[in-house]
């Protein structure tokens, strides 16, 4: 039983940092409308400034976070203007090849900065809670909050202010956001803003929780588009349950099957729900 | 004559190795429109497949059967066609985006399939003394004679290719690619041809990875740098003109040459950044893979010059 308990945590925290990408990924695939394959590797290129912020810099955690989320946003809003804003007006699947040869570029640009070795933030060993036989560590709660928090953020900016309703108008039908005189290429530029903002931060607290290399964040881009899939693309509520359904799913999935197959089973969900609903299980009204 | 001769002759093989990756993506998205970045599972199936066919029993892991180097690609083809179906069977109906995310997904299990299961591939130490056909790796002309049968097969694909893109059947690949609805509407049934094309690509991107393992002799979960693989294979198909076979035949001649000779530049990089020689020429190919987009999405060799080309044969040959 406490084993479970210890899985359902675990699940939690990295449900948490899975929807945070998902969710931006699924605000990104709405608007812009590809599906963007260098999210994964934005999440990375977020944990490293702030490895550099952290280690370098001596900052503690909580500052280099939004600094890092702000470098990673101007990366994104780079790669926007250089590339993907000229191959707009072309088919989605051009710029879904582009945002691959970005996600290469920033892996590489990655590798060539930091080294391809493991890196930590390395800050001290912390006391974990013991309750009963189940253990928390301090940063699981951080994580768990922090993610709420963002999420709760990103919920009344959609809600509540003209800009994030322009958003969700340019979600559902993008010409008629435009006739309606919706300035559509700045809704793209707080776009891309609002979901690398959750990005890098699902980024950092995914190095805080575990390791930080060079390829954590290919590695989490099957998993957030399962996320993303199960909450039916293009919804970003969707993606948050989306999210914790596939993060519960692959930490207990290691009570029946080796842990080393825990990547698949984020696959296999994906392929359950493609063929039962292609939608979504959320399947709906869209943000 | 003879170290021109021993770097020319791998350089070709390889070459014409990823020739075959590049005209199998070109089944699948130049002509088809269906979007693979699993390359490197359908390659790495191959290999692992042919090279547990043809090589000598041993006690360490299941297979080993000693079969003759054709069985061995025939039977790649069909791992990674039915590696093909399975994916296929379940996205291809699905929209462009879904298909590209579900072949993510079948290269990492592929990937954790070789690395875990040791009974059947021996795990993260791989698979050592893959053989040649004809001429046994080492003996005088090995090299040689396996670049000829490397080339022979890329004509063979080449040929097979290129007479199913000008045949009725490829017409309707085309048709779905560039209006699904239409196709539709013209009775075609489009899902399966989109399958046809998936797995006939995939089966000879399976090709590819056995030729690959039998040149080098050894295959492991790490050896099939699974970036390098379908990244430069995407560049390749892109920049020759994707739609076109000798445009795909082109590109990786031509990227190949590239990347090559990007590896006799980083050799004189200074110490600290030799060891990152890899990334920088990563690195490279993303650069290369938006600039081809950005300035030449047609590539090389475009897919509607050839179109021109095959109309006005047809018109001389028909008077």
């Amino acid at each position: 039983m406490a084993e479970i308990l210890q899985l359902l945590i675990f699940g939690v925290v990295l449900g948490s940092i899975l929807a945070l990408g998902a969710v931006g990924l699924s605000l990104v695939y709405g608007i812009l409308r590809f599906a963007h394959f260098a999210h994964g590797d934005l999440m990375t290129l977020g944990a490293y400034f702030a490895l550099t912020l952290i280690v370098s810099l001596q900052l503690p955690f909580f500052l280099a976070l939004p600094v890092s989320a702000a470098a990673t946003i101007l990366v994104a809003l780079l790669a926007d203007k250089l590339v993907y804003r000229p191959l707009r007006r072309t088919q989605p699947v051009i710029l879904l090849i582009a945002s691959v040869g970005i996600a290469l570029i920033l892996r590489s640009a990655i590798q060539l900065i930091w080294g391809s070795r493991v890196h930590t933030y390395g800050q001290g060993i912390q006391m974990p809670y013991r309750i009963a036989d189940i253990t928390i560590k301090p940063d699981h709660i951080l994580i768990v909050v922090g993610s709420i928090a963002l999420i709760t953020a990103m919920h009344f900016f959609l809600k509540n202010t003209k800009i994030g309703k322009a958003m969700r108008a340019m979600s559902d039908n993008r010409d008629l956001a435009q006739v309606t005189g919706i300035d559509t290429d700045r809704i793209i530029l707080w776009t891309w803003g609002i979901g690398i903002l959750l990005a890098s931060c699902g980024g950092m607290f995914l190095a805080l929780d575990t390791q930080l290399h060079p390829v954590i964040g290919w590695r989490l881009l099957l998993p957030i588009f399962a996320a993303a899939i199960l909450g039916g693309i293009g919804r970003p509520y969707g993606a948050i349950a989306g999210g914790l359904v596939i993060g519960l799913a692959q930490e207990l999935s290691t009570l029946a099957i080796s842990p080393a197959y825990k990547p698949a089973v984020a696959f296999a969900l994906m392929v359950v729900v493609l063929i039962v609903r292609p939608k979504g299980i959320f399947a709906g009204r869209s943000i | 004559m003879e170290g021109l001769a021993g770097y020319l002759i791998p350089f070709v093989t390889f070459a014409g190795i990823y020739a075959v990756l590049s005209l199998g993506l070109n089944m699948q998205w130049g002509l088809t429109g269906l979007f693979n970045i699993g390359i490197v599972a359908f390659a790495g199936a191959g290999a692992y497949t042919s090279a547990l066919l043809t090589r000598n029993p041993s006690d360490i892991f299941l297979l080993g059967l000693g079969l003759p180097f054709p069985v061995g690609l025939l039977g790649a083809m069909l791992v990674a066609a039915i590696l093909a179906l399975f994916v296929g069977w379940i996205t291809i109906r699905l929209r462009a985006d879904y298909l590209a995310i579900a072949t993510i997904g079948i290269g990492e299990i592929v990937r954790l399939v070789l690395k875990n299961e040791g009974w059947l591939t021996n795990g993260v130490r791989g698979l050592d003394r893959i053989d040649r056909p004809i001429i046994p790796r080492g003996d005088y002309g090995s090299n040689l004679v396996y670049m000829i049968v490397v080339l022979l097969l890329v004509l063979a694909v080449y040929l097979l290719f290129e007479r199913a893109r000008r045949s009725p059947w490829g017409r309707v690949l085309r048709a779905v690619r560039d209006n699904e609805l239409t196709a539709m509407a013209a009775g075609k049934n489009v899902v399966s041809y989109r399958l046809q094309a998936f797995v006939l690509g995939a089966a000879v991107m399976g090709l590819a990875g056995a030729l690959w393992g039998h040149f080098v002799g050894f295959i492991s979960p790490e050896a099939f740098m699974p970036m390098q693989i379908t990244f430069l294979t995407w560049v390749m198909l892109i920049a020759g003109g994707s739609g076109n076979n000798k445009g795909a035949i082109l590109g990786a001649v031509v990227i190949w040459t590239i990347w090559s000779s990007s590896q006799i530049l980083t050799g004189y990089l200074p110490n600290e950044l030799a060891t990152q020689a890899g990334a920088i020429r990563m690195l490279l190919v993303g650069v290369m893979l938006i600039l081809v987009l950005l300035y030449r999405s047609e590539g090389l060799l475009s897919e509607g010059h050839q179109r021109e080309q095959d109309i006005r044969r047809q018109r001389e040959s028909g008077g």
